[in-house]
């Protein structure tokens, strides 16, 4: 410390302790001040940043698939819609694909395409009535229960209900464990069901 | 010249840097250090400054916008003149980039350079390896491809399984509820601004530290570091047997730098830039999703973990794994610094390094995974068919169409997600099969609602060929019995269930 500039009018006591001056004074007033206003900076920061987490329902809406006769009876179809939220700029990252089976009638069950493991693409097989993912092996039975490999649990599945000849489902957020973790059954033609993507 | 001197003169006078550069430039080094062990991380800062001047470059082109981000790449190129290569320099150097970090670190390790004074040098360290590889991820993000695209779902899926707030937070990782446009923005943010501002801060205060600290002595066995004595001992070696860093040390980092640039520049002219592979259209499904290297060993490790094992697993690790390097130099800060003497540190740092490789080489064949395409793609050999019953080849057919190639291999190709069936008949007889198929198990599914009667006589019969020529099918003994006693002259029970 020998090159610093001491004050003129510094007191210091005898043990060399700085005692509170007028300017050391001023400057701890001004860092509570910065203090303040950066606080009230931060709050709108931060509610900025976290302006995307939101709840699962502000994110879902129905969305229609299409006429139901569009979905042959027995066949599991890959169906495509465009997310309700979206961006202008999205591109085709906006659309998301699903899996519509028709049982019977109307009798559906409507699958996300993501694994229940982490997220990837399943792939339906026809042939063999199994979706297979490719990212760490999941299989699927045709009625989207776990058949094999890591996931812990079957599909995703969405509600869905008919209006007027038209297939709606309850979409709007990836789904993931965290919003979907229960395998619950899900009532047919509510759309009430807690647990959609 | 008179005017060159006057003009430095002028500056100096401004900028006063000549006494801090001397002193850095010729502070003494011990003289072993002046080593080509001591060069990664000079060449990792290279590196970063390549990667700052390329990515400024790339930015120039590059639209990070959900709808334009590759199509800006495929632009990049093909259309812009040399935007393929300075799209493969960026991508080489930043895979040079993480190679050379994790040399550097395993170099520090190994030479004790973690111990007392420098531990805060190495949690720093730590800290530019996170960034690195968080620059590596959110640059494979950047990319927007369907490797991307997936790669984010993967990374939302983990987030997922965070308590309580986990899906809060896949909305806060993806700016909204479904990977898009947002999610690209704040990766770019990420990987353009936050992370590399925080690199070149970080590294900063590490090279200020080397500098203040001295460089790491040669670690001799028997040469122990104690807090009370290891300054005045290094202050010792580097006055009584030390050289000036420039130029004794400096020309070897000079040339590897210079060396490790021209490797970047070859690798990027003769292999090319790193994508971006199919549009990162999410209807299309028919992708085989992949990370990039360094993330590859993350990926096996993600295939084998048992599902109940997994979310702990994916959770906790992580944070215990970063725990463990940051308090490495707290409980290990004095000691032996030879390897001659660590033989745990060199266990670890061995069983991490076989680990990392073989998780590393299994998620380049992937094995755990269902070959997509095998069951239309692969014929099976036609030697095996040559001879066959109509029963037979109709069973060969249901075995192709039913996709069991997809994670069985015969000959040698198709998955191998399931056994190889070469020799299948040889392990396992007529009924076990057939209870094999029906039923499922041992992580197969099972697919008794998928084929008719008649449809598993001819699959069985067709497994039942499988068998080297000079090795007998298994047999089962009791059935044996029964078919040559005299006594039972009724016909087989019906197999089928």
């Amino acid at each position: 410390m020998s090159n610093s500039v001491a004050l003129k009018d510094e007191v210091k006591s005898e043990d060399g302790q700085r005692l509170v001056s007028r300017r050391w004074l001023l400057l701890k007033l001004g860092m509570a001040f910065n203090g303040l206003v950066g606080l009230a900076l931060v709050t709108p920061v931060i509610r900025y940043l976290l302006s995307p987490m939101k709840s699962d329902d502000t994110y879902k809406s129905w969305i229609g698939l299409g006429p139901v006769g569009e979905f042959p009876e027995g066949e599991t179809r890959l169906a495509t819609f465009v997310n309700p939220v979206r961006r202008a700029w999205d591109g085709e990252t906006a659309k998301v694909a699903c899996y519509v089976r028709r049982m019977a009638g109307d009798q559906f069950q409507v699958f996300a395409v993501n694994c229940a493991h982490l997220g990837c693409p399943v792939r339906w097989f026809p042939q063999s009535q199994l979706f297979m993912c490719p990212c760490h092996g999941g299989v699927y039975y045709a009625d989207g229960e776990r058949a094999s490999g890591p996931p812990e649990r079957g599909l995703f599945t969405y509600p869905y209900k008919i209006v007027s000849g038209q297939l709606h489902i309850d979409a709007g957020q990836m789904p993931t464990l965290s919003n979907t973790a229960k395998l619950v059954t899900i009532d047919k033609a509510k759309g009430d069901c807690p647990c959609a993507g | 010249m008179r005017r060159l001197v006057a003009v430095y003169n002028w500056l100096e006078q401004r900028l006063q840097l000549e006494a801090p550069v001397k002193d850095a430039a010729l502070h003494p080094v011990p003289r072993n250090t002046a080593s080509w062990w001591y060069v990664f991380g000079s060449a990792a800062f290279t590196l970063l400054l390549l990667q700052v001047f390329t990515g400024i470059l790339l930015a120039l082109i590059y639209v990070p916008g959900g709808g334009q981000a590759w199509q800006s790449l495929n632009v990049l190129n093909h259309q812009v003149e040399l935007g393929w290569f300075l799209r493969a320099m960026h991508g080489w150097g930043s895979n040079f980039m993480v190679a050379v970090v994790l040399i550097h670190m395993v170099q520090v390790f190994l030479f004790g350079s973690y111990k007392y004074p420098r531990e805060l040098t190495w949690v720093l360290g730590v800290f530019l390896l996170l960034m690195t590889l968080g620059m590596a991820f959110t640059g494979q993000v950047l990319r927007f491809d369907q490797d991307a695209y997936w790669g984010l779902g993967i990374g939302a899926s983990i987030t997922s399984r965070i308590p309580f707030v986990g899906g809060r937070l896949v909305h806060l990782l993806l700016g909204g509820p479904i990977i898009a446009g947002a999610t690209l923005s704040r990766f770019f943010a990420l990987h353009v601004f936050v992370i590399p501002g925080m690199l070149l801060a970080f590294a900063g205060l590490h090279v200020w530290m080397v500098l203040k600290l001295g460089i790491n002595e040669w670690p001799m066995p028997g040469r122990v570091v104690r807090r009370s004595t290891y300054l005045q001992d290094y202050r010792k070696l580097t006055h009584e047997d030390g050289v000036p860093f420039v130029p004794v040390a400096l020309w070897k980092d000079i040339f590897f730098s210079g060396a490790i640039i021209a490797a970047v520049a070859i690798c990027a002219f003769v292999l090319g830039p790193f994508g971006p592979s199919g549009q990162p259209d999410p209807t299309i499904i028919q992708t085989v999703p992949k990370p990039d290297f360094f993330f590859l060993w993350i990926y096996a490790a993600l295939a084998y973990l048992p599902p109940a094992m997994e979310t702990p697993f994916i959770l906790v690790a992580p944070i215990v794994g970063i725990a463990v390097l940051l308090g490495l130099p707290f409980f290990a800060g004095e000691g032996e610094k030879s390897w001659h003497r660590r033989p745990v540190a060199l266990l670890v740092l061995c069983t991490a390094a076989i680990t990392w490789g073989v998780l590393t080489h299994l998620a380049t064949f992937t094995p755990w995974s269902p070959h997509m395409d095998a069951w239309s793609g692969d014929p099976l050999p036609p030697q095996d068919l040559r001879q066959a019953t109509p029963l037979v080849r109709q069973g060969a057919v249901i075995f192709q169409a039913k996709q069991c190639r997809n994670c069985h291999a015969i000959g040698g190709s198709g998955g191998q997600r399931g056994p190889a069936l070469d020799t299948l008949a040889t392990r396992m007889t007529e009924d076990q099969m057939i209870r094999q198929v029906l039923q499922g198990g041992g992580n197969m599914p099972a697919y008794g609602k998928n084929l008719s009667p008649p449809e598993v006589t001819a699959l069985v019969s067709f497994l039942e060929t499988l068998h080297p020529p000079g090795q007998p099918p298994a047999t089962d003994a009791s059935r044996k019995e029964l078919q040559t006693s005299e006594i039972i002259a009724a016909p087989l029970p019906e197999k089928r269930p």
